[in-house]
């Protein structure tokens, strides 16, 4: 006989729930958007408990403040995806392996997934959203259609952002530079080729101030 | 019925035009399944069994009920309480946020009887196994196909090559997961559903919930992606339109990732012992194949040999093993990709005996008269002249080596049908009850009306992915297209026939006096009495005009062929393959749109590398559940590993429509394959060809070496 009551489970939040203090100060997780030792410090308390019950927060994504009820333990992908109802970044995984959820953060690409919404106050948050200038694409983005750079496009958001930050860093980046850079994006229906053409286009056209 | 124009008079059909869904989907506008977010929304998950074989004995959700925000449970969802494969559904609930449902997922208390599993092919066809239905046993009877006399056909052979090959248990796992999000309208029933198949759904859902078909409606604008593991109705729909029943909210219910692993969908393995003869003219005479494959708890775990060669006498008896493990699926070019692994090898292997050229050897036994040209097309492209004469003939660490390998596939079109309402303005709407699964269905539905009305693109309305629309087939094994195509081309003709009638009543003529050209209609006796586009929709007054049209045949056509060649590296220190380039040729017919058409075969050939070089579920034989079920440990291609692809369409216009979706995945694990094998005097036996694995081949090779 067995007994399932899901015990057994270790999500990413509960994992964050069990970090005390102490295991805090040696954890080895180094992924960016990663709860850092003061936001853990302010969330946890001191026993590491107070991981449920709401409190009220304000995000300021893609230039507007946003006042939010969120959960200690709840995701930037979440706040954007589930409360704000900014479905651009995607959920691929929940857990930092896709590159799906990538955002802006103080314009540099995070994993939302792996980000905690109260770790996100005071920043400024840009969601693919945000890239365009109303209904003018952004160089990146002119570039991905133009060139194909998507099929079912389910990565493509996280690719985009991703590209977008990578073409901020190095304007001029050669073919293994943006392999490198997109390295964290996993696209299912491959259209890699595709988009690293799309990224060699923008960056071209943001060089010539396109 | 007129055929499709020439090539060279074609304006928009047949040109590299970016996507029309594109702009959306990179401002991250398109709104997938996953993506739905109406008022009210509830957020439903499935409580899946941890165990690969078990008699679900009680469910206690008591504590589940408790917890503030649960709105309703379902302990009932599996339909008969004795588990099969870990990941199993045994229990939903829906709650007001995502947070609570993680809680409430928490709180179930499940007793099982636990019972003996078999996890994988190996323990499942040992003798006394656990069986995974008690009144069959694992290994099912045998299909065996074939012609000729096989024994006289090895009799007179000159060279004979035999040997052992395994492929892996690979996933789907497309980047968005199963799921659908409903709702109730009344008595009806709205899904928003990631599929591959609106109308399949529909009918599926209608009969699992014994509902009338007419009164479920499925919807899906975007999906992200299916590669055939999302053509068949989910349980999951049928339990989330229970629990928004009961609540009367819209449910949102996706698959977690773990789960979309566990039971998503899969590609079965495959253990072949073959054995394949040829005259020493290079002639192949016998083939011998005796294989196995698990679907899991499913069927169909075949592989297609002897895949694209003609040989006068063959066998092949195949065996179906079921396991405790989550049924396979249909995954592009089923039985296929398994197929050029074993056959091109030993092909190679056959031409190595002859002391023979793979590329000469293979034109002396493909019956294909596409092929024969696209062997020698890519040939030349690739530089297969350069290719090693002898294995391994590179000095030092790195070795270098070329391939080759072929695909095939058959299905074409069948019955769609399509919709065109014309607006007095001149724009005009084109509905279809098909999918657009990332292939570009959208975009070449515009095109082709454009092409035929010669219509700017931009008036053109595309619409599909509704079960209110004309029913079309499910997307897959390559039918879209060549289904698809041809019935948007027939509802254009049809609606062209009905304006000239209307045009024919306007100016008093009858309508065989008039002519169409260049989206005008003229005269034929006195071209200047004409009716542009915009005049003849015009004469439509406050009225729509809906024409009716569907897939005919002779737009269409069945049967592909295409090759692949492949260069690679092997690091011979770390046993790291890398690919450096793989040359395609790929046929399709009348290539709708050349842009996504090369995505499309650029995708399929990185999922071949992707399956060649390094995904492959891992069951674990002491819990009998998958243990890489995230795409941390379950490694799939990236950025890094995509190397450089050429391809090149070898246009068939005269064909009509084909499909590409699939062919263009089959060989490139072949091809890789056989570059090993050219880089390092070492065959690879076994997919995926891990470092690990390369290491061993290398060292029993070296070591076999210093034996003899
Ligand atoms: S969803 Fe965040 S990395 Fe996959
Ligand atoms: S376009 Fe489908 S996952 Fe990238």
């Amino acid at each position: 006989m067995s007994k399932q009551n899901s015990s057994n489970k270790i999500s990413r939040r509960s994992f964050l729930k069990g970090m005390g203090s102490g295991i805090l100060s040696t954890a080895t997780l180094t992924t960016g958007g990663l709860l850092s030792k003061e936001a853990a410090a302010r969330i946890l308390g001191p026993e590491g408990e107070a991981i449920r019950g709401r409190t009220t927060i304000t995000l300021t994504v893609n230039g507007r403040a946003h006042r939010l009820a969120v959960e200690p333990r709840t995701t930037l992908l979440s706040a954007l995806r589930d409360r704000l109802n900014l479905t651009g970044p995607k959920e691929g995984c929940d857990r930092g392996h896709c590159g799906a959820c990538t955002v802006l953060m103080d314009g540099k690409a995070v994993l939302a997934c792996m980000t905690l919404a109260v770790d996100a106050r005071g920043k400024t948050i840009t969601t693919v959203e945000g890239l365009a200038k109303g209904d003018e694409l952004s160089p990146v983005q002119k570039a991905f259609v133009e060139k194909d750079g998507l099929m079912c496009g389910f990565c493509t958001p996280g690719l985009v952002v991703a590209a977008t930050a990578l073409l901020q860093e190095n304007p001029n980046p050669t073919l293994d530079d943006i392999k490198e850079g997109l390295a964290g994006n996993l696209c299912r229906c491959g259209t890699y080729p595709k988009v690293f053409e799309a990224v060699q286009t923008a960056a071209k056209s943001m060089r010539k101030g396109g | 019925m007129a055929g499709w124009k020439s090539l060279k008079d074609m304006t928009v059909l047949s040109k590299p035009l970016p996507r029309l869904d594109g702009p959306d989907k990179v401002a991250g506008q398109a709104k997938y399944t996953h993506d739905m977010h109406p008022k009210g929304l509830l957020y439903a998950g499935l409580l899946v069994s941890p165990h690969p074989a078990a008699r679900v004995v009680k469910i206690d959700a008591s504590k589940v009920r408790r917890l503030p925000g649960v709105k309703a449970v379902l302990t009932d969802v599996h339909p008969t309480g004795t588990v099969r494969y870990a990941g199993e559904e045994i229990a939903a609930v829906a709650a007001t946020s995502p947070e609570v449902l993680e809680d409430a997922l928490e709180l179930f208390e499940v007793e099982y009887e636990t019972l003996p599993f078999v996890a994988d092919i190996d323990s499942a066809m040992q003798e006394n196994a656990p069986r995974v239905f008690a009144n069959r046993p694992n290994i099912r009877d045998p299909r065996v196909r074939g012609e000729g006399d096989v024994d006289a056909g090895f009799a007179r052979a000159d060279a004979v090559v035999e040997g052992e090959y395994r492929t892996q248990v690979q996933t789907h796992s497309t980047l968005e997961t199963h799921g659908s999000m409903v709702y109730w309208e009344g008595d009806e029933l709205v899904i928003y559903d990631s599929t591959q198949a609106v109308h399949g759904v529909r009918e599926g859902v209608a009969k699992f919930l014994d509902m009338p078909v007419n009164k479920v409606r499925v919807v899906c604008k975007h999906m992200g992606a299916g590669f055939g593991s999302k053509l068949q109705p989910g349980r999951y729909t049928a339990i989330a339109a229970r629990l928004a029943k009961e609540t009367g909210a819209p449910v949102k219910l996706m698959l977690t990732r773990k789960q979309d692993f566990l039971g998503g969908g899969n590609r079965p393995n495959s253990i072949s012992h073959v054995k394949l003869a040829a005259t020493k003219d290079g002639k192949l005479t016998a083939f011998y194949a005796k294989t196995y494959g698990t679907a899991g708890i499913g069927t169909n775990a075949g592989i297609r040999l002897p895949f694209i060669y003609t040989i006068p006498n063959w066998k092949h008896e195949h065996y179906d093993v079921f396991t405790n493990a989550g049924p396979a699926r249909a995954f592009r070019a089923p039985g296929c990709p398994q197929a050029s692994f074993v056959m091109e090898q030993l092909m190679d292997e056959l031409a190595e005996k002859l002391n023979m050229d793979p590329l000469e050897f293979r034109l002396k036994n493909d019956s294909n008269a596409t092929r024969q040209k696209e062997w020698r097309l890519g040939a030349k492209k690739f530089g297969w002249q350069r290719r090693h004469k002898k294995p391994g003939a590179d000095t030092g660490r790195y070795k270098r080596g070329m391939g080759l390998a072929a695909s095939i596939w058959w299905p074409g079109g069948r019955g769609t049908k399509a919709t065109m309402t014309i607006y007095p303005d001149g724009t005009l709407d084109v509905k279809c009850g098909t999918q657009d699964i990332g292939t570009g269905t959208r975009t070449y539905m515009a095109m082709v009306a454009a092409e035929e009305l010669d219509i700017p693109m931009k008036r053109i309305r595309p619409m599909l992915g509704d079960s209110n629309f004309p029913k079309s087939g499910a997307s897959g094994g390559s039918t879209t297209t060549p289904s698809v195509g041809p019935a948007i081309k027939n509802t254009s003709e049809r609606a062209k026939t009905k304006l000239m009638d209307l045009a024919a009543q306007f100016l008093g003529v009858p309508a065989t006096d008039l002519a169409w050209d260049s989206g005008t209609v003229y005269m034929k006796t006195n071209p200047v009495k004409k009716l542009t586009w915009d005049e003849l929709c015009q004469l439509l007054g406050t009225e729509t005009l809906e024409v009716h049209g569907q897939w005919v045949e002779g737009l269409s056509s069945r049967g592909v062929a295409g090759c692949q060649f492949a260069e690679v590296t092997v690091d011979t220190w770390t046993g790291q393959i890398q690919v450096n380039k793989i040359v395609a040729v790929a046929d399709c017919g009348l290539i709708l749109n050349r842009l996504t058409t090369e995505s499309q075969v650029n995708g399929a050939i990185l999922q071949g590398i992707s399956y060649a070089l390094l995904e492959e579920r891992h069951m674990d034989p002491e819990t009998g559940t998958m243990v890489n079920a995230n795409y941390g440990d379950y490694k799939i291609l990236g950025a890094k590993e995509t190397p450089a692809i050429e391809v090149i369409f070898y246009d068939e216009p005269e064909r009509g429509v084909i499909g590409i979706g699939e062919p263009p995945t089959i060989p490139t694990n072949a091809a890789i394959a056989n570059a090993v094998y050219n880089a390092t005097g070492v065959r690879m036996y076994e997919l995926p060809m891990t470092p690990d694995r390369v290491l061993t081949a290398l060292e029993a090779h070296q070591f076999a070496g210093k034996e003899d």
